[in-house]
């Protein structure tokens, strides 16, 4: 641990001091009294932090824009298509897909608490967890839209996913225009994590350039 | 409970905020906090579900004005009191003042990977057949346990429609008090945000929840 050092973020600092010494204190004592290996820990960290993430979810997006058989099969049994490319596990024991289309919209919270798709996504990113989204994703989402600065069009119909129980949603975005023949690998890098919950869409080709020039 | 986890409808929080370049972790305590978390919940000390209620019984003011990481360290400290597992003395003198009670499991490095993988399901075997089936029209019932629910306030008392059964899942509602699994049908129902908010909801918005039996009325 980097002791006082990690504060490039806009918590009050004596307070987020207060809370690293109780949370060093805590692994300490949980060390001590035998409850926890830290090497298990460490492993933990690792795996959100260089194994699973939002290219899991991509990988299956993509798959699905490419492949007619898998894009049935994961819109039939999410769990079973998306366990067959790899991703398995704690956080997404019961998978669905949800599919965006020209007449509907999908988007995914928890209001309750933080459900997410762990293997398919990662970890959620904090305004995911926030009040500001929990609370206003299922009365107002077009509002929630503009915060991520993407208005709809009025007709458009929007099914908004609140992940009450252990079932995990992942939303398919619209294949975006102009890339016909691409292949699965170069769509992937298209399909962002917000578009799998549904605060955003694909990027277009355009887009894509522009992030990587 | 009518917590302040239950947030769905509130209004005045802003809007919603996000950060392109949002580092995982935000600080190494945070990493040590979800994994602290993470291996306690692997001993089988406490369910899930328990592990929810814990945050969720925070007061509502702290729970609001708090990071979601101090949120699980928040929790995680009540559920290691609540058990006698650590006490609040020993993250005081940051060292174990008495001797550990035995917990279930102790995860290691080497299981961790396995571990993961496996997950917790939480479909079981029907013992009953299902109560809806899909277009059944349903109420969420008006209830307000003080107790873990995940019917959320927004739903109760509005008609929805099912559109998915998905099978036979634990009962968080008593699963987070040590009164077991007790199993129920979990069905996916549909309401239209007119009858959640009224009028001026909308009018293309429909929410879809995911709601045990023992929640549902025929309507």
């Amino acid at each position: 641990m980097s002791h006082s050092h990690d504060h490039h973020h806009d918590h009050d600092h004596s307070e987020l001091s207060e809370t690293e010494l109780r949370v060093r204190a805590l692994e300490t004592v949980l060390t001590e009294k035998g409850y926890v290996d830290p090497a298990a820990m460490d492993k933990l960290i690792d795996t959100y932090e260089t194994k699973v993430g939002p290219r899991n979810g991509a990988h299956v997006v993509a798959t699905a824009w490419t492949d007619p058989d898998y894009h049935d099969w994961l819109m039939k049994d999410a769990t079973a298509a998306i366990h067959h490319l790899g991703y398995i596990g704690r956080q997404g024991e019961h998978m669905v897909a949800v599919e965006n289309t020209d007449d509907t919209h999908n988007m995914v919270v928890c209001t309750l608490c933080s459900c997410y798709p762990w293997p398919v996504l990662g970890l959620p990113p904090v305004w995911y967890k926030s009040a500001p989204y929990r609370s206003k994703a299922v009365r107002d989402p077009r509002g929630v839209l503009k915060d991520f600065g993407i208005e709809l069009p009025a007709a458009t119909d929007i099914r908004v996913w609140d992940s009450t129980a252990e079932v995990r949603y992942l939303v398919i975005p619209r294949r975006p225009e102009g890339t016909e023949g691409w292949s699965a690998e170069d769509l992937a890098k298209l399909v962002t994590r917000d578009s799998m919950i549904g605060t955003g869409l694909a990027l277009t080709p355009d887009q894509l350039g522009e992030a990587s020039s | 409970m009518n917590g302040a986890q239950d947030l769905g409808g509130m209004m005045g929080f802003g809007p919603v905020v996000h950060d392109d370049n949002e580092p995982l972790f935000h600080g190494e305590w945070e990493r040590r906090a979800f994994a602290a978390t993470l291996a306690m919940g692997a001993t089988g000390s406490w369910t899930l579900d328990a592990s929810r209620h814990a945050r969720e019984t925070l007061p509502p003011a702290q729970y609001l004005s708090s990071s979601y990481y101090q949120i699980w360290l928040a929790g995680l400290e009540k559920l290691l009191a609540e058990r006698g597992l650590v006490t609040e003395d020993e993250i005081a003198a940051g060292h174990a003042l008495t001797p550990p009670l035995p917990v279930k499991r102790k995860l290691m490095a080497d299981d961790v990977e396995t571990v993961l993988a496996k997950g917790g399901p939480v479909d079981r075997p029907a013992s009953a057949p299902a109560r809806f089936n899909v277009g059944d029209r349903v109420i969420a019932k008006n209830m307000h346990p003080e107790t873990h629910t995940r019917l959320p306030r927004y739903v109760r008392g509005h008609a929805g429609v099912i559109e998915a059964v998905h099978g036979v899942h634990v009962f968080p509602d008593t699963n987070a008090h040590g009164l077991g699994e007790q199993p129920h049908w979990l069905y996916g129902v549909a309401f239209k945000a007119s009858d959640l908010w009224g009028a001026d909801a909308d009018p293309g918005l429909t929410v879809r929840v995911d709601l045990w039996e023992p929640y549902l009325d025929p309507a």
